[in-house]
């Protein structure tokens, strides 16, 4: 089996796996970071967003093989201490309910706000429709992305 | 202040203890802690004393508070709301209160269960005296170190102060505390004088879903775990017949194959290396019986809601008559396909059966119900059988049923190791257990410009509106009312569905009133309000009656002044109001037009859901309800042909994404009466508040959901 060295949330990790194996599996069930999460598996929900040198990546759909030595930043390494100011907006927002979709949202929200740093809801809209939340937090999401756009 | 009694007969639901180390322990029912005296019967026979302590309150000598809340998280909040009620009592500060998921206990006789919007209704009044309790405990305990009367001391925040103004901590106290008799009355606070609850409180897992600490069940990760993957027959009917795991075998991680049932499931060091395997995996499968298909279905069922049921669901006055003697009988016809629960965690469970014990951690709504059938499917002693609960990755009734969590003990059995069975996204949408689809029928008599009749009729797949749901409203607005109800039996499985049953019900009787008021040259709203007043007599005197008409009329006031109702232009307006969960809700939606597209812009939304406990919590949950109903009365669709579903992932099933969520106003209606539901109400008037929306959008009626499949049709 292929092994692959990573540059993961600044540390370096060595996994072997087969090379078609996503980065969203390497992460959860070789490197024990369960915290990005498994929605559907065909980039189409969000809920496993990372980013690859900084740009928001489905990691379900993208294997490891592709990855090369691009940085990969998950929620686990996104800040110190859970104060980055997209964290800090979502805890002013109150925005989780069940939880289980918003590293994927941070995530996303996150690299939408490096490209646009004031943006409209229109803009939001745009940026934020690939993550899916069946709890519906998708006001406070907005809400929560306005306040950290201000800092 | 009230008073209340901690014991019924000579039984206390209270029992206190030292803690190890220092602190007092408190352990009481979650729920019935504080039983009227009707319902104390059923308690008085349960054989042991302490048989239905479940929950624990404990405070440590460094005046730390921890609360064991014995119910499950699956988003609607009550990990932060149930303790916020023990904390207003204890009259402690928050951020001294540490909340534990407490695990299943064997030995409760409680309602441990996230399920119908009860957990705050049902245990409101335990929690308040748990509270309440151990205050007064700990007032009798400084008061008797200081030698002077308990009741010149005073309490805040976690400090107990007598006359003299000398003061000691919870802390200080708290193990003199435990050694006490617990009273046989505490006095509780009256509502004016409540200091959290009613504040707005932060989620108490915050922290650790925004840093994406391992908090759910798919997260679970133990010594020695490998993870399963099952396939199950592909359509509804259909049984397995031989299959080969050649090919599975051969993929790198695969460490086993193992045929339970009429599933296979494949074992290996990666849920990805799993899913390969499942997908190399070659099965035949055989009819068990015969695959159904959405047109037959819906054939079906329209036939059925023909039929004359032998014994309505309820029954006042002559509805036939009522309708013979009719200037006109306004008949109309509503419906809503299957939906899957699509939680956005795939379900998922860790299993570990061993000779000696059964370990079963992972997401589940019914931690009781699910012990009883894992003991008798691995013919296991029920003591034998652990279940820890994870927090949940949206329930929505899904994880009401533990048919995952059975499957994952039966393949570690056969594999003799602990395993972590996952759901692909697409095991989860096509596995089954739908919301069923339905039909409703609603007929209403009109003479003389009165309505003189109503009768509903419901079709279902599987089983059919229960329990008090027939009397709903417009149940005692009407002298001539009838609800009958069909089952159409089908292979395919069903299970209750956010607000089972009334999550379409409510749109379908919303859009018929909606277009019966047009038909009189009525206002709906006046109308309604009209109809809640003629209900009141009925409403006292019918005890299944359990909508309160002027609660109702209340809300309804409330968001048509907040929305301006009928008052604004370029606004396409609908109303709605419904009552479900025990708490009464209405709503206005607003559509524009943008392209020849109608878009859900905004959604006014008023409850009254009692005293509102955590605001910020109470106004997500309010929100949620509203977009995700609004989502699936647009979107949701699932249909099949051959007993196959026709969905099995976001890209085929459309969920509401952000561009398409309306913003949610909400608006509580000030109360000082005991909490009610909040999970599910909100959602089952959305769909009618925006099908009535679309009509004055677009000069239609929807009468099918999803409403989109039409809007598309229509270019």
């Amino acid at each position: 089996m292929p092994s692959y060295t990573l540059k993961i949330n600044g540390q370096s990790m060595t996994v072997d796996v087969d090379a078609d194996t996503p980065l969203l599996w390497v992460l959860r069930d070789h490197l024990n970071l369960t915290g990005t999460k498994y929605g559907c598996g065909i980039a189409q929900c969000g809920a496993c967003t990372v980013h690859v040198e900084d740009v928001a990546m489905r990691s379900c759909s993208l294997p490891v093989s592709a990855v090369g030595d691009a940085p990969v930043t998950t929620i686990e390494g996104l800040s110190a201490n859970g104060d980055h100011p997209v964290q800090e907006a979502w805890k002013e927002h109150d925005v989780p309910q069940c939880g289980y979709c918003q590293a994927g949202q941070i995530m996303s929200a996150v690299a939408f706000l490096n490209n646009s740093p004031n943006p409209t809801d229109a803009d939001i809209d745009a940026g934020m429709q690939g993550n899916l939340c069946r709890c519906g937090t998708y006001n406070r999401i907005k809400s929560a992305i306005k306040t950290a756009a201000g800092k | 202040m009230t008073i209340v009694k901690t014991k019924i007969n000579r039984r206390s639901f209270f029992k206190t203890s030292v803690i190890a180390g220092g602190g007092m322990m408190l352990g009481f029912n979650w729920l019935t802690a504080c039983m009227p005296e009707d319902k104390t019967k059923k308690m008085l026979e349960l054989p042991s004393e302490w048989y239905d302590i479940n929950a624990f309150l404990k405070i440590g000598n460094n005046g730390v508070v921890t609360i064991q809340s014995p119910n499950p998280e699956i988003g609607q909040n009550v990990k932060t709301s149930m303790p916020m009620i023990v904390a207003e009592e204890l009259d402690v500060n928050w951020d001294m209160v540490i909340v534990e998921q407490a695990p299943y206990n064997p030995d409760a006789f409680s309602r441990q269960v996230a399920g119908g919007s009860q957990s705050i209704r049902k245990s409101w009044d335990g929690l308040r005296k748990a509270g309440a309790t151990a205050r007064h405990m700990l007032v009798l305990a400084a008061a008797n170190r200081w030698g002077v009367d308990p009741a010149e001391c005073k309490t805040a925040a976690g400090i107990i102060t007598n006359a003299s103004g000398e003061s000691l901590s919870y802390g200080d106290v708290a193990s003199e505390a435990g050694l006490l008799e617990v009273p046989e009355e505490v006095s509780l606070k009256e509502v004016s004088d409540f200091s959290i609850i009613g504040t707005p409180r932060g989620n108490v897992d915050m922290d650790k879903i925004i840093t994406g600490k391992p908090l759910f069940g798919i997260d679970t990760r133990r010594e020695g775990m490998v993870y399963a993957v099952a396939m199950r027959p592909p359509a509804f009917g259909q049984k397995l017949s031989s299959f080969d795991d050649t090919q599975a075998r051969l993929i790198n991680g695969v460490s086993d194959v193992l045929q339970f049932g009429d599933k296979i499931a494949v074992l290996a060091n990666s849920t990805w290396a799993a899913m390969k395997g499942k997908k190399a995996l070659k099965a035949q499968w055989e009819e068990a019986s015969p695959a159904e298909n959405t047109e037959k279905h819906n054939e079906e069922m329209l036939a059925l809601l023909d039929k004359k049921a032998e014994t309505p669901l309820r029954k006042d006055g002559d509805v036939e008559k009522a309708f013979a003697e009719a200037d006109e009988v306004v008949e109309r016809i509503y419906e809503a396909p299957f939906l899957p629960h699509n939680c956005m965690e795939p379900m998922n469970f860790f299993a570990d059966v061993r000779e000696d014990a059964v370990e079963m951690y992972g997401p589940i709504q019914t931690p009781a119900w699910t012990r009883q059938r894992l003991a008798q499917l691995l013919e296991r002693d029920e003591s034998e059988i652990s279940i820890g609960m994870s927090r949940m990755g949206g329930g929505f009734g899904r994880r009401l049923y533990g048919d995952f969590a059975l499957e994952a003990a039966e393949i570690s059995k056969l594999a003799k190791k602990p395993v972590q069975l996952v759901y692909s996204r697409e095991d989860d949408m096509e596995a089954g257990t739908y919301r069923p689809a339905s039909k409703y029928k609603i007929q209403a008599s009109l003479k003389d410009g009165k309505i003189t009749g109503y009768k509903l009729t419901e079709a279902a797949v599987n089983s059919n509106m229960y329990d008090l749901i027939p009397n709903f409203f417009p149940a005692g607005a009407f002298e001539n009312y009838q609800v009958e109800a069909h089952t159409l039996e089908s292979n395919i499985t069903t299970g209750a569905w956010r607000a089972p049953y009334t999550n379409f019900l409510a749109s379908a009787e919303n859009s018929f009133f909606d277009e019966l008021a047009e038909q009189m040259g009525v206002d709906v709203v006046q109308q309604r309000l009209d109809l809640l007043e003629k209900a009141k007599p009925a409403a006292e005197s019918d005890d299944r009656i359990q909508y309160s008409p002027a609660r109702m009329q209340e809300v309804i006031k409330l968001v048509t002044e907040k929305a301006g109702w009928g008052k604004k232009s370029g606004v396409h307006q609908g109303f709605s109001a419904y009552y479900s969960h025990n708490t009464h809700v209405a709503e206005v939606a607003e559509v524009e037009m943008q392209n020849g597209t109608p878009i859900v812009k905004k959604v006014y939304c008023a409850v009254d859901c009692g005293i509102v406990v955590n605001p910020l919590g109470a106004k997500n949950q309010a929100e949620g309800g509203v977009v995700d109903g609004i989502g699936h009365a647009l979107y949701g669709q699932m249909q099949f042909e051959a007993g196959k579903p026709m969905a099995g992932n976001f890209d085929k099933f459309r969920l509401i994404r952000m561009p398409e969520a309306p913003q949610v106003e909400v608006f509580f209606v000030e109360s000082d009466v005991a909490p009610t539901g909040l999970g599910e109400p909100t959602l089952p008037p959305a769909g009618g508040a925006v099908a009535n929306a679309l009509y004055k959008a677009m000069d239609k009626r929807f009468y099918k959901q999803p409403y989109f499949a039409e809007i598309e049709m229509l270019g």
